[in-house]
């Protein structure tokens, strides 16, 4: 079974809100110091899901995309270290800055520049923008079915049986492949990679694409063929307001919270 | 403007309250120049009178199955759109809203904002803010083209009251789309006690907990306050203080009751991305300078071992 993982590097969503900055004139995120830039949480259990699929289907290739700056490099080698096949990075200058309607282009020329494929895991969505687009998109695209939210994924030679996490439940489905997957926190923990596997991925092959070699010009990138506009992007003005309950003894201080909340009808 | 058309759904039989939170930000765009305000429901006349009372100009009913995944509903929808004329579609952050805004913008060639807090009329082109960065930044968005698409944010607009005397519209769509993805069963959460997603109180704790049997005082505490539930971040679920299912966060459940009581929870941003919307936050912990404290209405600087039970009697107390 030949599986395409999409990946991608991501601010580390546990920076304390302290360390968090935006430039707002460029209307960027300014990377906080000392702390590295993670895969996105989601998109280990999408690795996770192939690798067990290829292992179910007793063979086939995962092959890791990324779309990214150089150091996105780090994002396909950790899926590499988990046991993915070879990796495909897609860098150029052209992408930065892109939204997900360009980002969903760029993968979906990657995918078919890569050919054959039965399925294609993505994680649900990226914990930066939390906007679960880029799946349905690269989906649309390829004219094939994306089943979302993933909790369980099985497969076998000609069809992938899901079963989805909704908001009020689960729900078992099934679709032909070929046909995309995302993958959510529920399908449990990934493979953490050991320090062999580490080792050995640094010899698996990482080819660069760029823009150019996925047939895309400079009048589908750049920021001003984003189809939805960044007009601001500014951090949240945080008013502190808060009243420090006070009292001698933590009972002083439990009944002055308990007659505050009672007071404000809060229980 | 020509208009804009809400995407309504339809769960065991009744009109979404998202639905209705829809026309409401539908209508406020309407006062602002947006032009009529029309509704989708895969449902019979019964939800499009319901839809009209909420604010709704014109509905177009489809007799799809409401439980309908979003590609089959995608041409009916398609199909309000163009009679309709709308140049603006609503439609609720949900399990069916996730898919539909994304393959709705995708097959217009447009772009759509997920999970909105805010929707305005600015030059005559529609403006979304939305959270990103875990809720550390905010951003607005504007759309090159038509349809402009945006899913909002559940709760963050108003309904209107309903007005059984405003008349409009109805009229019947049957596009269907093909089924590529089979539905072969769906199960409702065991409710074992109140949902967490709906609990009016949510006491969570965090990291700071020390250990699992901090959660055996926080289940105490949910006990005597009138349906709470215990909640967890992600660093005590990660620790297996908790079940991960109960765990509150970007990479969890997003939750936003009336009170939340944070214990022992920093506010990282992984965290306050699930509970950001919470009405007012209560926050008992060691540190003064805690994220979480800053954005608390109410804080206690204490070892929560000390205050949770004495919090509990004094709760009993006041019956």
């Amino acid at each position: 079974m030949n599986i395409i993982v999409c990946v991608k590097q991501i601010p580390d969503p546990e920076t304390p809100a302290s360390s968090f900055k935006v430039d707002e004139a460029a209307k960027k995120v300014i990377p906080a110091q000392g702390i590295a830039p993670v895969v996105n949480p989601y998109d280990p259990q999408a690795t996770e899901a192939a690798l067990r699929l290829k292992d179910a289907a007793g063979g086939g290739k995962v092959t890791v995309v990324s779309l990214g700056p150089d150091s996105a490099r780090d994002a396909i080698k950790h899926a590499l270290a988990m046991g993915a096949d070879e990796g495909v990075l897609l860098s150029d200058p052209a992408f930065e800055d892109i939204d997900n309607f360009q980002t969903a282009r760029a993968l979906a020329a990657a995918i078919q520049k890569i050919g054959e494929f039965d399925l294609i895991l993505m994680g649900r969505a990226s914990a930066d923008w939390d906007m679960g687009v880029v799946p349905l998109g690269v989906g649309t695209l390829l004219g094939v079915p994306v089943v979302t939210v993933a909790k369980s994924v099985e497969a076998d030679g000609s069809k992938v049986t899901v079963e989805r996490v909704l908001d009020d439940g689960f729900q078992k489905v099934e679709a032909d492949l070929p046909a995309i997957v995302t993958v959510s926190n529920e399908f449990g923990e990934p493979r953490y990679p050991q320090l062999r596997q580490i080792m050995m991925a640094a010899k698996k092959t990482v080819q660069v694409w760029s823009a150019a070699d996925l047939g895309l010009g400079d009048d589908q990138l750049g920021t001003a063929n984003r189809a939805m506009p960044l007009e601001a992007l500014y951090q949240p003005k945080v008013e502190v307001n808060v009243e420090v309950i006070e009292g001698d003894s933590p009972e002083e201080m439990a009944r002055n919270l308990a007659q505050k909340l009672r007071a404000a009808k809060l229980i | 403007m020509p208009g804009t058309l809400v995407i309504a759904e339809v769960i065991d039989g009744s009109v979404s309250p998202a639905s209705f939170e829809l026309l409401g930000a539908a209508r406020k765009l309407a006062d602002e120049g947006a032009g009529p305000v029309a509704a989708f429901v895969a449902g019979g006349d019964a939800q499009a009178q319901e839809l009209i009372a909420h604010g709704a100009d014109t509905v177009y009913t489809s007799s799809a199955d409401p439980s309908s995944l979003a590609e089959v509903l995608l041409p009916a929808v398609d199909a309000a759109i163009e009679q309709s004329g709308a140049t603006i579609v609503l439609i609720a952050q949900s399990s069916l809203g996730r898919d539909l805004g994304p393959l709705l913008a995708f097959k217009h060639n447009t772009g759509v904002a997920m999970d909105s807090t805010e929707v305005k009329v600015e030059n005559g082109r529609l403006r979304a803010t939305r959270s990103a960065y875990g809720g550390n930044a905010r951003a607005e968005h504007t759309w090159k083209s038509d349809p402009q698409i945006a899913t909002l944010k559940a709760k963050s607009h108003d309904p209107l009251e309903a007005d059984s005397s405003r008349s409009g519209d109805i009229k019947a769509i049957d596009a269907v789309g093909e089924a590529r993805i089979r539905v072969l069963s769906t199960e409702k959460a065991e409710s074992t006690g109140i949902r967490l997603e709906d609990a009016p109180i949510v006491v969570a704790g965090g990291r700071g907990l020390g250990d699992a049997s901090g959660f055996e005082l926080l289940e105490q505490l949910a006990g005597t306050l009138p349906s709470a539930a215990v909640a967890a971040s992600r660093a005590a679920c990660d620790l297996g203080w908790f079940p991960p299912a109960l765990q509150v966060g970007l990479t969890g459940k997003t939750v936003s009751p009336n009170v939340y009581i944070a214990v022992a929870i920093s506010g990282a941003s992984q965290h306050m991305a699930g509970m950001a919307g919470s009405k007012n936050v209560v926050s008992i912990n060691k540190d003064a300078d805690a994220n979480m404290v800053k954005v608390s209405k109410f804080a206690v600087i204490e070892d929560y071992k000390k205050i949770i039970p004495a919090l509990i009697e004094e709760i009993k107390k006041l019956g």
